[in-house]
Formats: structure tokens, C-alpha cells, sequence
């Protein structure tokens, strides 16, 4: 193993070498790790002394680690450069070829780049922290507790490696280096909006959360890397020379994999759409085990979030549900389309926040509708209601077409975040997504638009029906 | 067989190499193969495929169809093989402009595993072979460009490989520089080592070719030994006597296989199937008859010729082609 990993470290060693030849790149790290974390000293020191004039001494403790996390962050922002850098600037520069003609395997390339662009910046960071807590020590400010001095660390360790990784996920797709400078938004952005999100949580103080986005991005991360080296093939490296939107290829792509090689609608509802959803098996097994430990959670929160408003009324149910039954009288339209596109809004939500985060972030809307399932049908259980008549009554009937429904579209989702990780070594990455795009709207157009319309008619229809029958 | 299980006679071979990216052919069912001892050079003008041939010999490229083998290793099936059995000069040198020549080296020895001493002593020794020892410690982005390109070469050779594949060798070089280069190249024509050379220089590839492929839109156009394609375009040897007198209608009997080509009033041009017999025997008819010879020498005929005309048949075969 050692063995193997060797020229990682040898291609790894070389760039660090260079990069610390580069004065663009040393100012600014030197600046960023010891001018940078004394301002913050300076403004943590003035924050705590005006904010204890009005006895809120809780905004400079929490400040105080606020801080440190954006101290570590901002020599972290300077790896990004160096990620972009990595494979299509040795491209543009020329000195990419001679590298991949070297018996070099593409993992230990791909490996020594992205030790390369993560390790400099990652020891600036700590550096930066380290200067900071040196000077907090000095300006006898009370320090973060060790726990917390771990979190952050962590984190930054964690963000580093997320942002550089996914970084060179696009400098070894893209086509030249302005490509992937632009490309980058897709990275600053999110990495922006957690920031943001980290810094809530931080002044909020709960910072057992702080470890779910910890995990959270350790996935992302995993994803990120995973998919760089799937998709690192040395001939795309060399074979792609224009930045050109080819939106005719885009679509004959998608068109080639929507219709395979059905010529008409009768073959491609008997044999396309069939062998697509042959294909989602295994993520339909996992959407299924996801939706399932949604509903345990969601039982579980009756005790931490117990319901206030909910009384047991037989009462009031029967007649809330008669009111129900006279607003969507039988075969009316109107309530049936208001609960499918619900739905359909539902999934394409889950598609948009899928093809972000290779998948991962697509099954929780669903997750959480099937937790809020979980709750009720735990708040039900307390309040002396038989479980199996909430679920007779309001969920199987529509649910039967429902949730198979559910779990294929979510199973589409995740399968296109798998697929994006796993090699294929004739295609292209840009031709994957759009084959699972593809695939995705086939099967929401050949089967969960269709069934969603047939479980929504049912929930308007028969649902209610059946629950008054019950809760009469 | 070498006692390795490399066959000699084909240390690199491309069997119906073909190449599309997309609709588009690069290279189009392209074989060649180059024994040891021997260097193929390979003709073409920009875009005719030169270059996405090199790449699939170093197995950067997946061909399409069509198998190709370098040492005996495939190149789809054993590319890191392949990779540390060749040396590339590659038509961008790509060189670190902050490292020295002599870290760029030892990164690069690293990387095909050298041993440590070993490699170090033949970087030194190839630096010097080159010119370049004075600038064993001066930062690579100072070199020109020709020195720049010797250092590529020496990248290319410093692992020893069996096959060398040079991708314009001396394009950037002065005179001297290239003189130094071609040499070095004849050098490397070892009983076990291939070399396959891409060039635009037609008086270099005469010079240095055992064999010559003339690449068009893919395809190659013309393979051969530099003469056997000369023959094949011009049919055989001519050559021209220039006489000390006027021939005055001397209509000797030619001997068996001459053919007169053209005459003037103190010179012929013949051509001859078989120089060794008919050639002397001309001569002796000639001073027999009174008609001193002051030169006898062959009609020069040059690659050029042979590449103008084959490209030239091939965009009048393929005038669509890309």
C-alpha cells in the first residue's frame, strides 16, 4: 500500500515545493495566518468590552470561537485557487501530458493533486488558529472550552477538504482555467451559505448540531472525492479543447437516453420505461430503509416536541372530516389537483436539492413528510386512538399508490448521486448527469406523475370517506 | 524472441488503429509496426492524426477499434506497462518554469521508480550528453527554448525505454542544436530499441527514417523504406551522364533495362532497373564511342516530391474528407 502511494506523495511534494515558490500564493497566506487572526483578537477584545457595558457578555463568548472558526476559514479560501488549478492549469501550461505518460495510475495523480491543494492551506489554518489563540491567551479572553476547540477544528478540517475536493472535481472536468474559475461559483456559493448557516448555529450555541453538519459535509466530502475519481479519465483531460455550451448535444444525449430505443409510446411504456425501473431496485431498497427510519424518528420527537393542541376528540374529528368531505365532494377536480401538484412540487424539490449533493440532500423532503407521518401516528397511539385506525382512515388508501410512487422518484434521486460516483469509463461526466436526468423524467413521466395522480384523486375521493367510517 | 518475450521485429505495433471522437475519424485503421533497430518516421500535415496516433501508443488514448502493442504490452489492457516501456516527447515541453532541471529530472525518476544513485548519474550523464550541465541548477522558466526542448528529450530518455516516441524533436532547435539532437536520435537506434518520430521536416526525415508513414485524414497514405516509396512514385533510379562531346545522333544499342528518359545535345537521362549490370555497360558503350564522360550521376529525387504528390493525391481523393 505504501508502495503504491509513494508517487502520490511524490506529485504532492512537487506542487507543495512549488506553491511555496510562489509569492502570489505566500503574501497572502502569511498576511491571512498572522496579520488576520491579530485583527480578530483586536475585534473579539472590543466586542467583549462594549458588549459587557450592557451586561451581554453571552455575544463575546460566543463570538470568541465565531471567530476562530473564520480564522481558520480564510486561508482555506486561498486552497481553492490552487485546487482550480491543479489539473486543467497543467493543462493549459502543457506540462499535463508528460505527467499521464508516466506509469502513474490515475488515482495516485488525482491523489498527490488533491494532497497537494489541501495540505499548505490546512496548515495556514491552524497556523491562523493557532495565532489567534495565542493572542486570545495573551488578552486574557477566556478561551473556548476543548470540546468546542475540537468541533471547530474539525470543521475546518472537514470544510478544507470538502471545498478542495470539490474544487478539483472541476479543474479536472473543466476546459480551460477561466472554465473552472467560473465554475467555482458552485462552490463559493454553498460553501458561503454554510458558512452563514455555521455561524447561526454558532451564536445560537447549540453545538450539538454543529456535529450533524459536521457529518453532513464528511459525506459531501466522501461523495466529492469519490466522484473526482470516477470520473478523472487522462483522455477527457486531453480530449476536451472548447468551452462551448452544446446544447444540441445536450439534448440528443438526453433524447438518445429518454427514448433508448423505443419508436413509439406502446414500446416505450413495455420496454424502456420497464428496464429503468428494473434499474432503481437497489435505491428503491434504500429510499424504502431512508422513509422507514424517518417514521421511527419522527415517532420518537412526540416526547422531546409533545403536541399542545391535540386533544382526544372523536368529536371534532368527525366533524372536521365532514367538513372535508362537503368542501371535496366526489369526482370534484380542483382538490385532486391541489394535492398532486403538492406532490409533484414535493419530488422536483427533492430533484433540485439532489443534484447538488450527489442525492444525499434529494430524499429529505420526503424523509420529512414520512417523519411528520411518524409523529402523528405516535401522537395518535397517546391520545388513545387505535394506530391502526389512523392509518386505515388516512393514510393506506391513497398511500397504497402513494408511497411506492414516493419511493421510486426518490429512488431516481439516489441512484443519480451513485451513478455519479461510480466510473464509467466511456463516458463522460456531463453525459452521465444527463442520462440520469433522463432517466429520472422518465420515470416521473411513465410512472409517478401518473400515480401520484391516482393517489390524489383517491385521497380526495375515498380517503376522508373511509375516515369517517371509522371515526364516526 | 528476446529473452524478455518481446518479439524484436514488432516492438511497437498498431493494428487497425482508429480513433473517433464523436462522428469525427482522427485516425482511421492505421498500422504500422516498427522492429527494433529501426525508426519509423511519421509524415503528415497538422490534423492529419500524428499526434492521436502517439497518444494511443502511450495509452493516454483508448482507441476505438483496432489494437496497438508497445513491448509487447497492449495498450488497453496493460497501459502502465505500456507507459513505463516508453519515452515521450511531447509537442508542448510542459516544463515547471520554478524548478531546476536537475529536481525536474529527479521528480520525474521518481516517478518511473528509479533508483536513486542510478538515476542521478544517467541525469548527469544525459545533461552533458546535451550541452546542458552548465545548467544543471538554473531555473527551468530561464531556459530557451531550444534548452527547453533538449531537457524534454532527456525527460524522455531517462528511464532507458525501449521505445521512444518523439513528437517534433528538433522543431524549436538552432542548427547546431538539432545537428546534436539528430545525432543523439541515430544513437538511440540500438538493437533493442524502436523509435517512432513525428516531424514536418522532410530533409531530417530522410535522414533519419529506416521508415517513413505519410499520414492524411487518418489514414496512412504511404509506408515504406524512404527509397521503396520513392520507387513506388517515381519508378526507378534515373540518372544522368553529362559528356565531354556532342552526342551528334549517337544512337547506341541501351543495354538490357535502360531507358532513355530525355536527352540534349551533350547529355542523356536514363532510367535503369538494374544499376549494378546495365550501368557499366552504358559507360563502357559511351567511352567506346568517343564520348568522354564528365559526370554520371543519379537524378536526385526528394521526399518532398513524394509528400507533395501523395498529399496531394489524397485531397484529390478525399477533397471533402474534413
Amino acid at each position: 500500500m505504501l508502495v503504491n502511494i509513494r508517487p502520490a506523495f511524490v506529485i504532492a511534494r512537487r506542487e507543495v515545493r512549488d506553491q511555496l515558490r510562489d509569492w502570489r500564493i505566500i503574501f497572502p497566506v502569511l498576511g491571512l495566518t498572522i496579520f488576520f487572526p491579530f485583527l480578530m483578537n483586536i475585534t473579539a477584545k472590543m466586542a467583549e468590552n462594549f458588549v459587557s457595558q450592557y451586561g451581554a457578555s453571552i455575544i463575546a463568548d460566543r463570538m470568541i470561537p465565531f471567530l476562530l472558526m473564520i480564522v481558520g476559514f480564510f486561508p482555506i479560501s486561498v486552497s481553492l485557487v490552487i485546487a482550480l488549478e491543479t489539473f486543467v492549469g497543467e493543462k493549459e501550461r502543457g506540462s499535463i501530458e508528460p505527467l499521464l505518460n508516466t506509469p502513474l495510475k490515475d488515482w495516485q495523480l488525482y491523489l498527490g493533486k488533491l494532497l497537494a491543494a489541501i495540505v499548505p492551506p490546512l496548515l495556514s489554518s491552524f497556523l491562523g488558529m493557532a495565532v489567534y489563540i495565542l493572542g486570545l491567551r495573551l488578552q486574557h479572553l477566556n478561551l473556548p472550552e476543548l470540546p468546542l476547540l475540537f468541533q471547530i477544528f474539525t470543521i475546518t478540517i472537514v470544510q478544507a477538504v470538502l471545498m478542495v475536493s470539490g474544487a478539483v472535481v472541476v479543474s479536472s472536468q473543466a476546459t480551460s482555467v477561466r472554465a473552472a474559475n467560473l465554475l467555482a461559483s458552485f462552490i463559493i456559493i454553498p460553501i458561503a451559505l454554510l458558512i452563514q448557516a455555521e455561524s447561526v448555529v454558532m451564536f445560537w450555541g447549540n453545538y450539538q448540531t454543529l456535529w450533524l453538519v459536521v457529518f453532513g459535509l464528511l459525506i459531501l466530502t466522501i461523495l466529492f472525492i469519490r466522484v473526482g475519481l470516477a470520473h478523472f479519465q487522462r483522455e477527457e483531460l486531453l480530449g476536451r479543447e472548447i468551452d462551448v455550451l452544446n446544447f444540441r448535444w445536450g439534448w440528443s444525449v438526453f433524447k438518445r437516453s429518454f427514448l433508448g430505443d423505443a419508436r413509439n409510446i406502446k414500446v416505450w411504456y413495455l420496454r424502456v420505461l420497464p428496464g429503468t425501473i428494473q434499474k432503481m431496485g437497489k435505491p428503491a431498497v434504500v429510499m424504502a430503509i431512508l422513509l422507514g427510519i424517518a417514521v421511527y424518528l419522527g415517532t420518537l420527537q412526540v416526547n422531546t416536541l409533545p403536541p399542545q393542541i391535540f386533544k382526544t376528540n372523536r368529536g371534532l374529528i368527525d366533524s372536521n372530516l365532514q367538513d372535508l368531505i362537503h368542501a371535496w365532494p366526489l369526482f370534484s377536480i380542483a382538490p385532486v389537483l391541489a394535492i398532486w401538484w403538492q406532490n409533484v412540487r414535493v419530488l422536483l424539490l427533492s430533484l433540485v436539492l439532489g443534484l447538488f449533493s450527489f442525492g444525499v440532500l434529494g430524499v429529505m423532503p420526503s424523509m420529512a413528510t414520512f417523519a411528520i407521518l411518524g409523529y402523528l401516528t405516535s401522537m395518535f397511539a397517546g391520545t388513545g386512538i387505535p394506530v391502526s385506525h389512523y392509518l386505515l382512515g388516512f393514510i393506506v388508501p391513497h398511500g397504497l399508490v402513494e408511497i411506492p410512487a414516493v419511493i421510486l422518484a426518490g429512488a431516481a434521486v439516489i441512484r443519480m448521486g451513485a451513478i455519479l460516483a461510480t466510473p464509467t469509463p466511456n463516458r463522460t461526466i456531463a453525459e452521465v448527469w444527463i442520462a440520469c436526468l433522463a432517466d429520472w423524467f422518465k420515470v416521473m413521466l411513465g410512472a409517478v406523475i401518473p400515480m401520484l395522480l391516482v393517489a390524489a384523486a383517491i385521497e380526495a375521493w375515498i380517503t376522508p370517506r373511509i375516515a369517517l367510517l371509522l371515526f364516526r | 524472441m528476446r529473452a524478455d518475450g518481446v518479439n524484436p521485429e514488432k516492438m511497437i505495433l498498431a493494428d487497425q488503429l482508429t480513433k473517433k471522437f464523436d462522428e469525427f475519424i482522427a485516425v482511421d485503421k492505421v498500422s504500422f509496426s516498427v522492429s527494433a533497430g529501426q525508426i519509423l518516421v511519421i509524415l503528415g500535415p497538422n490534423g492529419a492524426g500524428k499526434t492521436t496516433t502517439i497518444r494511443m501508443l502511450t495509452s493516454i488514448l483508448a482507441p476505438t477499434s483496432g489494437r496497438a502493442e508497445i513491448a509487447g504490452y497492449d495498450v488497453v489492457k496493460q497501459p502502465d506497462k505500456v507507459r513505463a516501456s516508453v519515452g515521450v516527447l511531447t509537442e508542448q515541453h510542459g516544463l515547471y518554469g520554478r524548478m531546476s532541471a536537475l529536481e525536474y529530472l529527479d521528480f520525474f525518476a521518481q516517478l518511473y521508480n528509479l533508483d536513486k544513485k542510478l538515476s542521478q548519474k544517467r541525469i548527469k550523464e544525459l545533461l552533458g550528453q546535451f550541452g546542458l550541465m552548465d545548467a544543471l541548477n538554473k531555473r527551468l522558466g530561464e531556459y530557451s527554448k531550444g534548452m527547453r526542448q533538449k531537457l524534454a528529450l532527456v525527460r524522455a530518455m531517462l528511464h532507458d525505454p525501449p521505445v521512444l516516441l518523439l513528437d517534433e524533436p528538433t522543431s524549436a532547435l538552432d542548427p547546431e542544436s538539432a545537428r546534436i539532437v539528430r545525432e543523439t536520435i541515430l544513437s538511440l537506434r540500438t538493437s533493442d530499441r524502436a523509435v517512432v518520430l513525428c516531424t514536418h521536416n522532410l530533409v531530417e526525415a530522410e535522414y533519419l527514417a529506416d521508415q517513413i508513414a505519410i499520414i492524411r485524414y487518418g489514414k496512412i497514405i504511404l509506408n515504406g523504406a524512404p527509397e521503396e516509396i520513392k520507387k513506388a512514385y517515381f519508378g526507378p533510379v534515373e540518372y544522368e551522364a553529362h559528356l565531354a562531346a556532342p552526342l551528334n545522333g549517337w544512337m547506341a544499342e541501351y543495354p538490357e533495362g535502360i531507358t532513355l528518359v530525355a536527352q540534349g545535345s551533350d547529355w542523356l537521362r536514363f532510367r535503369c532497373e538494374n544499376p549494378q549490370t546495365a550501368n557499366p555497360v552504358l559507360l563502357r558503350q559511351l567511352l567506346s564511342g568517343g564520348l568522354g564522360v564528365i559526370t554520371f550521376k543519379d537524378v536526385a529525387r526528394s521526399l518532398e516530391q513524394v509528400y507533395t504528390r501523395a498529399i496531394n493525391q489524397a485531397d484529390g481523393e478525399a477533397p471533402n474528407a474534413r
